[in-house]
């Protein structure tokens, strides 16, 4: 089976004294899978300043590895690939789970690569066939699944995508072990030089209660008016999916997602959006969500409540009336 | 600055429908249309504006079959200076690891400064090409680049983290910045750059001539499968009138009017 021990290493993922929740998601896949292969999780926690990380992790694995370093003191996919390297080379986990974060997008592929090792990236499942390592992952915008296979090694590592695995309070008692880090400084070729926070906007979208989001299916800047119109009935706001902003239409600070804000709002609608998973990360919470769409099989329409399969250019008008109509 | 710019032509499939082909490992391509990766474009437009306030060249590699070149026309339309197509005949089925190992026996005998791709494939969407590739190249990288300012030697970056909270990197040169939408705006070509770009050489190259008989590949497909169907929404039948009056109920008798 490789791995001499068939140990799951996890990276505990954290930024300015957060832990990120993908990490905890790791964690509970990680000790599902120690437990098929009658094994061990590893949390791996580098940084500086972490002793309260370390403590909060402590219980999720049978053993955290932390690595403590000025150098580690933002998580750099450089730095964290230079002591990550070490640390797996050394003890030479069976499998590697990795957030598929910013983070691990930019850490996780040169790592692998730098190991010689398999990396299969957003996965959705895992699954253990006969000791083989099976991935669910969905390519083409979420429109299909694939079931992907690796190629024999003595190790493999998996980058998991956030919010498609549970995450559950671990009940163990990790050994926690000092690592001395391998890295003195922060790279010369890639440093960290400052962290600049989201613009405030007019609005904040994150305190309303009505949220009415356009997507790439309103194809014009001009159409918004007609979106306006519909959030103003309603008393919401508006928002959107990226591309909105990309195109410079809306602002940022109205965009919806895992690189935008996470709302919850009682009512979402969600209009001409595809239903991209860093679109439904932002707003899957809400209590109830309304979709849109002229296309049936938009994956959108797997987290709505309640779906229209339409062109929104004939029903947002029509919808506008009936409203100020109830409303009387 | 000379700067090398890895595009893929992807199938759009946003509004499209999705079908398995008969070996279940890839998808009917038949009635879809295809234009250059989204994130790519934004690469694309970026390297063009660098060479614009730099000088330098620009060089945009595409991995692909030869329909592949009516993307990279487009490309040489809007300011690249060269293309090189690398035939994928030949190479079978390729995964994020194995386009990179291709990419880079491709780049490595070419002098550049900067590398730059797209931050995610939208069809296969690896989200791995571009920091793999650097890592083979031995050369630093940054993933959701947002802003490039380049300095002697140096360029400070921005990138994405979550939740709009970006992270700004300094990172010497040469490098591959993976580059996230929204960075610029990119252009549209003019009918007069089209047409002369019809008539630019496009290299291409196979597996020979790059050295690369067989890729390595680590991961495989082994069959599509149309996602299981989970909570499904409640779909409002009939026309705009009723959908409209059904909707406008089921807010009245939630309270949300
Ligand atoms: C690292 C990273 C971070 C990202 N972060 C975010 C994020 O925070 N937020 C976000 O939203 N995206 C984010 N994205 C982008 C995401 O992957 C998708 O590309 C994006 O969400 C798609 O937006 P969309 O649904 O508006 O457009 P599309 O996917 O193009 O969908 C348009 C939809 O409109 C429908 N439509 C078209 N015309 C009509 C009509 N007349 N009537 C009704 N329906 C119509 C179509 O059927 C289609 O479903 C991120 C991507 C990456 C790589
Ligand atoms: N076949 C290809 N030819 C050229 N560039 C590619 C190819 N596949 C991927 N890339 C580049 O790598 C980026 C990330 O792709 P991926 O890792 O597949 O999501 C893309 O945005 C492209 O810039």
């Amino acid at each position: 089976m490789g791995g001499e021990m068939g140990k799951i290493f996890t990276l505990v993922e954290h930024r300015r004294g957060q832990i990120h929740d993908i990490s905890f998601e790791l964690l509970t896949k990680g000790r599902d899978l120690a437990a098929q292969l009658n094994s061990e999780v590893v949390a791996l926690v580098l940084g500086h300043g972490t002793e309260e990380v370390v403590e909060r992790v402590k219980g999720e694995a049978h053993q955290v590895l932390w690595v403590k370093g000025e150098s580690l003191k933002e998580p750099n996919a450089e730095a964290y690939q230079i002591v990550l390297s070490h640390i797996l080379k050394e003890y030479n986990p069976f499998l590697t789970l990795i957030g598929h974060t910013a983070l691990g997008m930019d850490l996780a592929p040169p790592l692998a690569a730098s190991l010689d090792i398999p990396l299969a990236t957003d996965c959705v499942g895992i699954e253990l066939e006969d000791k083989r390592v099976i991935t669910i992952r969905q390519p083409y915008n979420g429109k299909l699944n694939a079931r992907v296979s690796f190629a024999d090694a003595p190790a493999f590592m998996i980058t998991l995508r956030q919010g498609s695995f549970p995450s559950e309070e671990g009940n163990l008692t990790g050994k926690v072990v000092d690592i001395p880090s391998p890295l003195e400084k922060e790279p010369d070729y890639r440093r960290f030089v400052e962290y600049i926070e989201a613009a405030v906007g007019e609005v904040d979208i994150t305190q309303a209660d009505v949220i009415i989001a356009v997507g790439r299916g309103i194809k014009e800047k001009e159409n918004l008016a007609l979106l306006e119109d519909l959030a103003d009935s309603l008393g919401g706001v508006l928002a959107c999916s990226r591309p909105i902003v990309d195109e410079g239409w809306l602002s940022k600070d109205r965009q919806v997602g895992s690189s935008g804000k996470t709302v919850k709002p009682k009512l979402y609608m969600a209009i001409g959006i595809s239903g991209a998973f860093q679109h439904i990360t932002g707003m899957k919470n809400a209590d109830t969500i309304v979709a849109i769409n002229k296309d049936p099989n938009a994956p959108i329409f797997n987290v709505a409540h309640y779906g229209i399969v339409d062109d929104l250019f004939k029903v947002v008008p029509v919808l506008k009336k009936k409203i100020l109509e109830l409303k009387g | 600055m000379d700067i090398v710019v890895c595009i893929k032509r992807v199938p759009e499939t946003a509004e499209a429908e999705i079908k398995v082909d008969s070996s279940g490992k890839d998808i009917l391509k038949e009635r879809l249309t295809f234009d250059i990766n989204e994130s790519d474009n934004y690469a694309l437009e970026e390297a063009i504006l660098l060479k614009e306030k730099r000088g330098g060249t620009v060089t945009l590699i595409s991995v692909g079959p030869p329909e592949c070149e009516d993307t990279i026309r487009m490309g040489l339309a809007k300011g690249a200076d060269q293309a090189i197509r690398v035939s994928n005949e030949g190479f079978g089925e390729l995964d994020g690891f194995a386009t990179a190992e291709i990419l880079k026996n491709t780049i490595q005998d070419l002098s550049y400064d900067l590398i730059l791709t797209g931050c995610m494939a939208t069809d296969d969407g690896y989200s791995q090409v571009g920091p793999t590739l650097a890592e083979l190249l031995g050369i630093p990288h940054a993933v959701l680049v947002t802003k490039v300012d380049l300095q002697d030697g140096n360029a400070r970056v921005e990138r994405e983290l979550e939740g709009g909270l970006l992270e700004a990197l300094e990172i010497k040169l040469p490098a591959l910045f993976a580059i996230q939408t929204g960075i610029n705006e990119p252009r549209y070509a003019s009918l007069i750059a089209i047409r002369r770009a019809a008539a630019k050489e496009i290299k291409v190259l196979n597996a020979q001539a790059i050295g690369l008989e067989r890729p390595t590949l680590r991961t495989r497909v082994e069959n599509l499968f149309p996602p299981p169907v989970g909570k499904r929404a409640e779909i409002l039948k009939g026309g705009a009138e009723e959908t409209s009056k059904r909707l406008a109920q089921i807010y009245k008798s939630k309270g949300i009017i």
